[in-house]
This record gives C-alpha cells, sequence and structure tokens, in this order.
C-alpha cells in the first residue's frame, strides 16, 4: 500500500517546519538567526501553497479523494491512520489557509521586527498552519481530532504571545479552555460515531447507517464542539478577547484556520448532518443569535480589532447558518471569501496600529490621506464584510440568503421556521454590518486626527472588562503598542513586507466573489448559478440604510462618534451582551466552588478517615500498653479474673 | 537448560542486583564514582529492557486457537521451592514489555541524573545502589508469572522506597514516608490473601494456567478480584484510596518522585490487568461497574482537587491521580480498544509526569520554595525550562498529537462503544474532567510562567545544565514519538489481549 504523498505532505511541511523552528535557540542572536527563523516559516507555508494549489488544480472526486495513508495505531479493531482525503473543497480551503499563513509569516517579518520572541512565534504560527491543514485534509476523525486540538493549543501559545500586556495570559487561558469546553462535547461526539460505525474513518463513518437517536446526539455534541472553535453562541466569547494576540495572529485566527474549522468539520459531516432535522435546527438557532449578537456587539466597539473580531463572530454565523439551511456550498463559498477580506482586514488594521501606536477608534481619524494603500485595504475589505456589489462578500453573503430564503419554503431538512430565523437574523444583519463598517471607515480614516486630542470625549468607548483594565492604567492608554512601535511622528503606510500582503490580499477579497461564475469552481462546489434577481433589492436596501445612518450621523455631528447613538445600550453591547458575565456567574463560579468542596472533603473525610485509622490504632495500642502497666494488686485480680474466665470457657466448651 | 532469551529475563533481574550489590560496597570516598557505576549498570539493564520488544509474537491468530490465556514471547521457568509448588516463573508479552522498558529508562534517567544531583539527605551511592534495588523490584513485578513470585516482588519495591523517601526528602518526610509504606502494606495483605486463596483453591500460582481462569467458582473470583483490586487500587492508586501519594510526592526526592509516579503506580495498574483480569475475569465483569464509577470519580476529583493546590508537586501528584484514573476506566471496560487505552496511558503517564516531576524538582532546588504563590514570571527567567514545562503540561493535560492523548481519548471511545446509559454517563464525565484538566493546568502555566518575575524566580539559571538536557530529552522526545505513533507502545499488545480477553468469552 502506497501512501498519498502530497496529501500527507500537505499538513506535514508546515508542522515540521514548526518543530524545527521550535528547536531554534532562544532569544533574537543576531540578524542570521531571525532570518533562519522567518525562512523556514515562510518556506513552510510557501510548500504547503504550492501543494494545495496542486492539489486544487485537479481536484479529485468521490472515492478517488481518499488517498492511502500511513497507520499510527491499533485500538481493539480501530485502526487510526493518516489517511489523506482531498477533495476539491479540501483543496480549496487548504489554498485559502496557506495562502493566508504565507502572507501572515510574510506580514510578521516586518510587524515583530524588533521582538526577541520572533523565532518560536513563527514557529507557532506555522503549527497553526499545519494543524489547520491536517483538520482539512484528514479522512479519519481521530487525526482530524489531532489537528483540531493542537490549533486550540498553538492559539494559547500565539494570544499570549505579548509579555506585557497583562491581558494576555488571560486571554489566552480562556481561548483554550472555552475551546477545551465545547471539545468534550466534540469527542465524545465523534467517539459516537466511531463505536457505531466501528472505525475513524470518514468515508466509512459517512455512509454508516445510524440509530437517529445516536446520530442526533452524536451531531448534537459535535455542535458543541464547533460552537467552541467556530466562536459560535455560546461559546464565542473567547474570540474578542483573543485580540491580546499580536495583529498577524488575528488574521490567521479568523481569516483561516481556527474558526474555519468548526464550519469546514460540519461541512465534511454534512452527509450526516442532513439526515438529522433536530442538528440542523439547533444549528440554526446557534447561527441566528450568532450573527446578531455578533453584529450588534460589533457596533459599540471602540477597539478597532474588536469591531473586526465581532464582525468575525457574526460572519461566521453566516456560513453556519448557510450549512443549518441545507447550502454546505454557500457556506464554503462564504468561508473562502470571508478567508480573503478578513485577513485583508486584519492586516490592514495592523498596519494602522502600527502608524497610529494606538487600537483606539477614538484616537485615529483623518488617516486615509497618510495612509492610500491601508485605506483602500480597509474601503475593500469593509466593502466586501458590508456585501457591497461586486466584492466578493456580496456573492458569498447573496448565496447565504438566497438558500434561507429558499429553505423558508420547507422542502429542506432543515424546519422551515429555522430557516425563517436564519433568513431574517442574516439579513437585518446586512443593515447592521453596513453601519459599523461605515463608522469603522470614517472614524478612522476621515474626519480630523485626534491622535492627540482629549482623550475619549464621546462617552464610555467600551466597557468591556478588558478594556476597562487596559483604559485605568495610564500605560495603555496609546493601546496595544503590541510589536513595540514608537508612534511615528506622521502614520504612513507600512514597510513594503506589510504592504504586499496588503495589495495582494485585495485582490482575491475584490474578485472572488466572481469565481461563482467560473464553471469549475463552481461545479466543485456544487454551488448554485449565481442569479441576481428581485431578491438581492432588499439586503441592498438594507445596506445602504445602514451606511447611510452612519454616515449622517457622523456627518451631522462633527468629530463625534455615530456608536453614541446607541445611548444607554451601548455599554451593554461593547461588553457583548454581558455574556462574560452570565459565563463567570453559571460555570466558573460553580466550577471553583465545587473544587473548593471536593478539596475540603479529599481533606477532612478521605484522608481524616485514613489518618484517623492509624491514630486509632496508636490509641488502641497505648490503651493495651497502659493495661500492661496496672499495679500489683489490680494486675494480679485481672489474672484470676482471666483464668476464671477461662476456666469457664472450658467448662462450657466440655459441657457442650 | 536455559537459552540465550530466557538469560535476558535471568540478567533482567541480575544486572541491576549485581550493580546495586556492587555500589553499596563502594567506600564513601569514592561517592561519585559509585554512581557512575550505578549509571553503567543501568544503562545495561536499559539496553536489555528494550531486548524483549524484538521477541513478540508470531503472526496473528484468532483468539481461539491459543492454547492458553497468557501465551508469553519469552518464557522461562524454573522450580524453585517445589513442595509448595513454587515456581521461578519469569515471561514477557506485550503487556508487560512497554512497561519493563519503560522501568529501564526511568530508572537509567534517574542514575544519571543522581551522578550530578544528590538531594541533602545521605550518601548519593546509597540512593543509586536503592534506585536499583527498586528497579529489581519492579521489574520482577512485571516479569513473574507465578502469583507467590509476583507478590514477593511486588514487595520487595516498598522498602528500598521507603528508604528514599525517607532519606533524601523534604522537611515532612518521616511522615510522608511512614503513611506510604503503611498505607500500601495494608494493600499487600489483602493481595496475599488474595493471592493465597488462588493458590489454595487452584492448587497452582501459575499465571499461564490461571488466566482465563477455568478452575475457580465465580464467587471465589469475586471475592479474590475484590481483594486484588483494592490491593491494586491502593498502588494505583485509586480514589479514595489515594491520599498517601500527594504526601509521598510533596516530600520525596525529585529521582524518588520520577520513579513513583513513573513506574511504581504501573505496577497497581499492571497487576489489575495481569493479575485481576486474568486470574478472575468473572470477578473482573462483576466489579466493573464500580470500577469504571470509582474511576470517574477519580478523574473528576483530582482534577477539582488540582484546581485548588497551591504547591507544585501536590499538584502533578493529584493530576497523577486524575490520569490514573483514565487509565482505570479503560480497564474497567474489559474490552481490548480500553485495555489498549489503559497501556499506552500508563506507558504516556510515566514519560509525562516523569518529566513534570524532574523540571518540578528543579525548580524547587533553585527556588527552594515549591509554592505557586511564589513563583511567577518563569518564562522571563528562564525561557527554556518554561517552554519545557509548558510543552510538558499540555502533553499532560492530553493535547493530541502528544503521548497522553490517545489513553484518554480512546478510555472515552471504549466506554461509549461498552454502549448503556452507565458506560455512556461515565465516558461523559470523564471527558469533562479533560477539560477541568486542561482548566488545571493552564491555571498552573500561568501562575508559574507568566506574570512579572518574583525574587525566587530569579534565583532559577537561565539555561539548562547538560545533566538536564541528558535527563530529560530522551522523555521529551518519547512524548512526541508515542503521541505521533501509539503503535510504538500498542505493537503486540493485541495478540497479548485478545488471549487475556478472549478466555472471558
Amino acid at each position: 500500500m502506497s501512501a498519498d504523498v502530497p496529501g500527507l505532505l500537505l499538513p506535514a511541511v508546515p508542522l515540521l517546519a514548526g518543530l524545527i523552528g521550535l528547536l531554534l535557540p532562544p532569544g533574537d542572536g543576531d540578524g542570521a538567526r531571525r532570518r533562519l527563523a522567518a525562512g523556514i516559516g515562510v518556506a513552510g507555508a510557501g510548500v504547503a501553497l504550492v501543494l494545495a494549489v496542486l492539489a486544487g488544480i485537479a481536484p479529485m472526486t468521490g472515492a478517488d479523494a481518499v488517498g492511502n495513508g500511513i497507520d499510527l495505531a491499533t485500538f481493539g479493531s480501530l485502526t487510526v491512520g493518516l489517511t489523506p482525503f482531498v477533495d476539491a473543497a479540501a483543496a480549496y480551503v487548504a489554498v485559502a489557509v496557506a495562502l493566508v499563513a504565507l502572507f501572515v509569516q510574510i506580514y510578521s517579518i516586518a510587524y515583530l521586527h524588533d521582538d526577541p520572541r520572533y523565532a518560536p512565534y513563527a514557529a507557532q504560527v506555522s503549527l497553526f498552519t499545519g494543524a489547520m491543514l491536517l483538520v482539512v485534509t484528514s479522512g479519519d476523525l481521530i487525526v482530524m481530532l489531532i489537528g483540531w486540538e493542537v490549533m486550540g493549543a498553538c492559539s494559547y501559545l500565539l494570544i499570549g504571545h505579548d509579555r506585557r500586556l497583562p491581558e494576555a495570559p488571560a486571554a489566552a487561558v480562556k481561548a483554550f479552555l472555552v475551546t477545551r469546553v465545547g471539545d468534550v462535547g466534540f469527542l465524545l461526539g465523534l467517539a459516537v460515531l466511531i463505536a457505531g460505525a466501528d472505525s475513524t474513518r470518514l468515508a466509512t463513518v459517512l455512509t454508516h447507517d445510524y440509530s437517529t437517536t445516536a446520530l442526533t446526539a452524536a451531531l448534537l455534541l459535535i455542535l458543541a464542539g464547533v460552537a467552541g472553535k467556530s466562536a459560535q453562541f455560546p461559546l464565542h466569547t473567547w474570540l474578542p478577547d483573543a485580540m491580546a494576540g499580536p495583529t498577524p495572529i488575528s488574521a490567521l485566527i479568523h481569516a483561516a484556520t481556527m474558526v474555519a474549522a468548526g464550519v469546514y468539520v460540519v461541512f465534511r459531516l454534512y452527509p450526516l448532518y442532513q439526515q438529522s432535522p433536530a442538528a440542523l435546527a439547533t444549528l440554526a438557532v446557534m447561527a441566528a443569535i450568532t450573527i446578531l449578537i455578533g453584529a450588534l456587539s460589533a457596533t459599540a466597539q471602540d477597539d478597532l480589532k474588536r469591531v473586526l473580531a465581532w464582525s468575525t463572530v457574526s460572519q461566521i454565523g453566516y456560513m453556519t447558518g448557510a450549512l443549518a439551511v441545507g447550502s454546505p456550498a454557500a457556506a464554503l463559498f462564504h468561508l473562502l471569501t470571508h478567508a480573503a477580506f478578513k485577513a485583508l482586514l486584519f492586516l490592514a488594521a495592523g498596519a494602522v496600529i502600527h502608524a497610529v501606536g494606538t487600537n483606539l477608534l477614538s484616537r485615529m481619524g483623518g488617516l486615509r490621506t497618510h495612509m492610500p494603500v491601508t485605506f483602500w485595504s480597509f474601503v475593500i475589505g469593509l466593502g466586501a464584510l458590508a456585501g457591497l456589489p461586486p466584492l466578493s462578500g456580496f456573492w458569498s453573503k447573496e448565496n447565504v440568503l438566497t438558500a434561507a430564503a429558499h429553505a423558508t419554503e420547507g422542502g429542506e431538512t432543515a424546519p422551515a421556521w429555522a430557516a425563517w430565523l436564519v433568513w431574517l437574523a442574516a439579513l437585518l444583519s446586512v443593515g447592521i454590518t453596513a453601519w459599523y463598517a461605515t463608522r469603522l471607515l470614517l472614524r478612522a480614516f476621515f474626519g480630523a486626527s485626534r491622535a492627540d486630542g482629549p482623550p475619549l470625549t464621546d462617552g464610555p468607548p467600551s466597557a468591556g472588562g478588558l478594556d476597562d483594565a487596559r483604559l485605568h492604567s495610564p500605560s495603555w492608554q496609546v493601546g496595544f503598542d503590541d510589536a513595540g512601535y514608537h508612534r511615528p511622528a506622521e502614520p504612513h503606510d507600512p514597510p513594503a513586507l506589510m504592504r504586499w500582503p496588503l495589495i495582494l490580499l485585495a485582490i482575491p477579497a475584490a474578485l472572488l466573489g466572481l469565481a461563482a461564475f467560473a464553471p469549475g469552481f463552481r461545479t466543485a462546489l456544487e454551488l448554485e448559478n449565481p442569479h441576481l434577481g428581485v431578491a438581492v433589492a432588499l439586503p441592498m436596501l438594507l445596506l445602504a440604510t445602514g451606511a447611510g445612518t452612519a454616515f449622517w450621523l457622523w456627518w451631522a455631528v462633527p468629530g463625534a462618534d455615530p456608536a453614541t447613538a446607541l445611548g444607554r445600550a451601548r455599554p451593554f453591547l461593547a461588553a457583548g451582551f454581558r455574556l462574560d458575565d452570565v459565563q463567570h456567574r453559571f460555570v466558573v463560579r460553580p466550577v471553583q466552588a465545587l473544587a473548593r468542596y471536593v478539596t475540603a472533603a479529599d481533606t477532612h473525610i478521605v484522608d481524616a478517615a485514613v489518618m484517623g485509622t492509624g491514630a486509632g490504632t496508636s490509641r488502641a495500642g497505648d490503651a493495651l500498653k497502659e493495661a500492661h502497666r496496672l499495679p500489683l494488686p489490680a494486675a494480679a485480680v485481672a489474672v484470676c479474673a482471666a483464668a476464671l474466665l477461662l476456666g469457664a470457657i472450658a467448662w462450657w466448651g466440655a459441657v457442650a | 537448560m536455559i537459552h540465550g532469551e530466557q538469560a535476558l529475563l535471568l540478567a533482567l533481574l541480575a544486572v541491576p542486583a549485581l550493580g546495586a550489590a556492587l555500589v553499596a560496597l563502594i567506600p564513601a570516598t569514592r561517592d561519585r564514582q559509585a554512581r557512575i557505576v550505578a549509571t553503567v549498570f543501568a544503562a545495561m539493564t536499559f539496553l536489555l529492557s528494550l531486548a524483549p520488544l524484538a521477541y513478540q509474537g508470531d503472526m496473528p491468530r484468532r483468539w481461539d486457537q491459543y492454547t492458553s490465556g497468557l501465551e508469553p514471547w519469552i518464557d522461562l521457568d524454573l522450580p524453585w521451592v517445589p513442595a509448595l509448588g513454587l515456581e521461578f516463573h519469569l515471561g514477557v508479552d506485550g503487556v508487560s514489555a512497554p512497561l519493563i522498558a519503560l522501568t529501564g529508562l526511568l530508572t537509567l534517567l534517574c542514575c544519571a541524573y543522581t551522578i550530578r544531583k544528590v538531594p541533602s539527605g545521605g550518601a548519593g551511592r546509597t540512593l543509586a545502589a536503592l534506585l536499583l534495588v527498586l528497579e529489581v523490584g519492579v521489574l520482577g513485578t512485571f516479569l513473574a508469572l507465578d502469583l507467590v513470585l509476583f507478590f514477593l516482588f511486588f514487595e520487595v519495591v516498598l522498602l528500598p522506597m521507603y528508604a528514599v523517601i525517607a532519606g533524601w526528602g523534604g522537611p515532612r518526610r518521616r511522615a510522608a514516608a511512614r503513611k506510604f509504606v503503611l498505607y500500601t502494606l495494608a494493600g499487600s495483605v489483602l493481595l496475599l490473601l488474595g493471592v493465597l486463596i488462588v493458590v489454595a483453591r487452584a492448587g497452582t500460582g501459575d499465571l499461564v494456567d490461571l488466566t482465563g481462569s477455568v478452575q475457580l467458582t465465580a464467587t471465589t473470583q469475586q471475592a479474590v478480584f475484590a481483594l486484588l483490586a483494592v490491593a491494586f487500587a491502593v498502588k494505583a492508586p485509586l480514589w479514595p484510596l489515594h491520599t498517601w501519594l500527594p504526601d509521598a510526592h510533596t516530600e520525596a526526592p525529585t529521582v524518588g518522585s520520577v520513579i513513583l509516579a513513573g513506574v511504581l503506580l504501573k505496577m497497581g495498574t499492571y497487576g489489575l490487568i495481569r493479575v485481576g483480569v486474568g486470574v478472575a475475569p468473572l470477578g473482573a465483569a462483576w466489579a466493573a461497574p464500580a470500577l469504571g464509577i470509582l474511576a470517574v470519580i477519580a478523574i473528576v476529583a483530582g482534577a477539582l482537587i488540582c484546581l485548588r493546590q497551591t504547591e507544585l508537586k501536590r499538584l502533578i501528584a493529584y493530576s497523577s491521580v486524575g490520569h490514573m484514573g483514565f487509565v482505570l476506566l479503560g480497564i474497567a471496560t474489559l474490552s481490548i480498544t480500553g485495555i489498549q487505552a489503559a497501556l499506552v496511558g500508563n506507558i504516556a503517564h510515566g514519560l509525562i509526569t516523569g518529566l513534570l516531576f524532574f523540571l518540578a524538582g528543579t525548580i524547587k532546588d533553585h527556588t527552594g520554595t515549591g509554592s505557586l504563590n511564589q513563583l511567577s514570571g518563569l518564562r522571563e527567567t528562564a525561557p527554556r525550562l518554561a517552554g519545557l514545562f509548558g510543552f510538558a503540561a499540555v502533553a499532560s493535560l492530553g493535547l493530541p498529537g502528544l503521548a497522553g492523548f490517545w489513553g484518554e481519548a480512546f478510555a472515552v471511545v471504549a466506554a461509549v462503544q461498552r454502549g448503556g446509559p452507565l458506560w455512556i454517563t461515565l465516558a461523559s464525565i470523564a471527558a469533562v474532567g479533560g477539560a477541568l484538566t486542561a482548566a488545571y493546568f493552564l491555571r498552573l502555566l500561568r501562575l508559574l510562567t507568566h506574570g512579572p518575575a518574583t525574587p525566587e524566580t530569579h534565583a532559577m539559571p537561565p539555561a539548562l545544565s547538560r545533566t538536564e538536557w541528558l535527563a530529560w530529552t530522551p522523555l521529551v522526545l518519547l512524548t512526541i514519538a508515542v503521541g505521533i505513533v501509539p503503535a510504538l507502545v500498542l505493537q503486540g499488545t493485541f495478540e497479548s489481549l485478545t488471549t487475556l480477553l478472549g478466555a472471558r468469552r
């Protein structure tokens, strides 16, 4: 059995690059060591990109996509193997992952140019990329789980990278832990699927005939893991805090890896999901709530990256929504366009932060003339995010909306009410997205610069717990400063290594939507023909209303934040509906209390019983010892009594 | 006549025993040389301990084609006390071979570590000699195929370990050592009772004859399994018989903790598989639900207690309770998948927790404290050590791709496979325990490595010494290797377990 080498190499190359990179000696050393670390990182992502493109040019279908692999272990009747499963969808996602990873690696060289811990950072990015590619290309559920969780660990390391940020360690722990809680369900769900089919192979599992109960239970459990990784309600709370990571990492996590993994796994298991209305209805509810929470929370943020983070939550909701209403193709299409425009937005945000030394929109303004490349990147990125035709996001979002509208007529696996829910949430959110995208653009790039203006005049910029901590400590007034930049006298476009990734990412962000017209791509994804009917009018109207309102609010009162219009709802929205508090009260604190009780019980009951036995034995020994030290008369009495007793027993024994 | 491969089994016991005797005889003035000699003997034993892996079985057969429930790859059967039916019966199969190699490796690493670092309290050569004596006992336990012989070796381990804790341990070492020895001795009494019942009822102590036990009635098997399970549960340890472990670990010297966690605990789980499930299969089936419930309680309770710990070594000790819970859950499923998960979990725990105790010991040696309130910012002062600690912690929380994953994930899979409301519930709770494990390890890392450096952590040297690299690199590499290719451990276990469990059908 010969192994399918390219399919195996695709994740293996970046993983190896990561492992080698981690072995490099710590510290910055000299330029040579840095260049070596950068070279390994870029090479790993580059080779992966070439392999992914090769796989994407001539995509395989059906059974051909399942390559031969290497067996890792046999547990009873279960054989776990590195079995590649690279069909067209996997290849396209792999291209997106590798492309974004490559740009992130290149961009990071400049962004972290004076960070002494650049080498492990680059290595961890490689590991992260490899882990995601493992999820994407694996034809074995257990191997998929390996990639899935390694990503969680890498996100932990990378979010906690910046040692000067007091909130970074907490955010890192939160990201790992919240996703890990979801993974409890994920592991159990996979276990049910594996136990049912008696195989860990994806191909076998997908064709196995499960009982309805087992299938629904397994799929719902897997959804818990998906909610964790893809930041879906109620496990989305880690994502906004994950902004404590360096900005290129945000691009990596939000665009192509991690959050995309959950959507991708549902896509992979879709033949099973299609059999379970309950699972799809749950997914639809989750998606609808997530879309709205994400979009509404994004309106109130003052931190540039947090606006983008919440927008990711919302956009991933569109993808899960598309899955719920029976259109995995639309979900995957939106995943791909989102990867392009969200990577572009985050890398451009990094350029802004690099230029002005702050994350806070209230400290920006007027950057358009100084940073034309960044400005146009933002225009394209935000336009695509809002769904402005003819940018990529327009086409993919349109697909999602069409699929949802179609499903409201019934006939799909998901119930019609669930489709209505998704459709309404998605539609409403088009307007909200346009609103916050316009606000972001206007606040950052237009008007007068507020870099040296009075501090934070227009109300509380944000009421999130983390923001509070940052705002109250003077050293964080100027924002993340996450690559150690000093604020330049004049904001300017970033250096070439950061600029070119922006320019190159702008192309797919703008044009990828037109791929829906490319027959090869469309058939490979089983995407429906693009059609622009009257149905487009409604979202376009909402888009115009949203953008128009934001513009009007900004224009009416010069220098004011359109978000002040939110009034008293603003702190609530800025804190993401206070779900962090809910989570703290109903999960964290009960667990802590339980831990206290169990520890007390362990000491005062379990161990006390042991020690008590020991002490009791000693006391009994002491008592007996004392008994042997009786004074002579008492001892004589005792001996006589004992003799009598023995005699009585002997007599009784003789009689009986 | 003894063949070459049979001589191997004898050598596995003779070499460390000889080494211990030789090292003990070397005068005090040659202490360092004595430790080097001990390391040489440990190295030879390690090489010998790898050899059985080469002898694994022939082509797979169907389970009913086996003549016995236990078919050792190498078999050595010498009469010892014929009047009592006692045999000196040694053997290796897939269940014991990986544990034998692990024992050889960890003893070697500990001896090598002792060349440079002798904990205060006694002579280094005595410690090294005791480590070799321990190795004899542990290897003997894993090799013995006669119940009485098994019991003898099981007991041989006790006193050297007591001496190691009491002689080279921390400030409260006497109490901890006493608790350890009395607690495990109490377990041994039950073990002896169980062994004697089996020998009396079946008329033989030979495990090859006894495995799959047709000689014992169901009631006897239940009684025997109950006795043995309690004895092994003390050793493993299984909740609620675990409270000797945190004290022993907290007070034991670094090498003592490594051997204790890495090897000694495995005697309990090994005994449960080999003797418990092997000799009393009906008893095992009868007790499996109870064992599974206790194992899951151990997982959750261990993790919750870890969330509250403020002492580094104590926390790692309690984490062992949780990890051994996963191992016992695997055994309790009584399926090949589950017991294989237990075997790989055993090895993984030996590697990872061994590494964690090495690292914790170094931190404690340099900073003089194990209190997490005084340790923070380790990645500022000792980045390499912090990185390694992070690696070990992440491995210990069961990150896929590293050794710890397979045992835990497949214990859950095996419980789900077993099916039924009880086992599904147990699997679910165990999986939640996995998340709690992540919680306490992340809390530990946050306290220990992040944040500003305290004066105590400034005492850490920024780089690692050569001895430390030497002792730790094999553990790191094996953690990765077993994580990627668990077949390294599982190769050959399928055969042995098919026979072991096949006899039950």
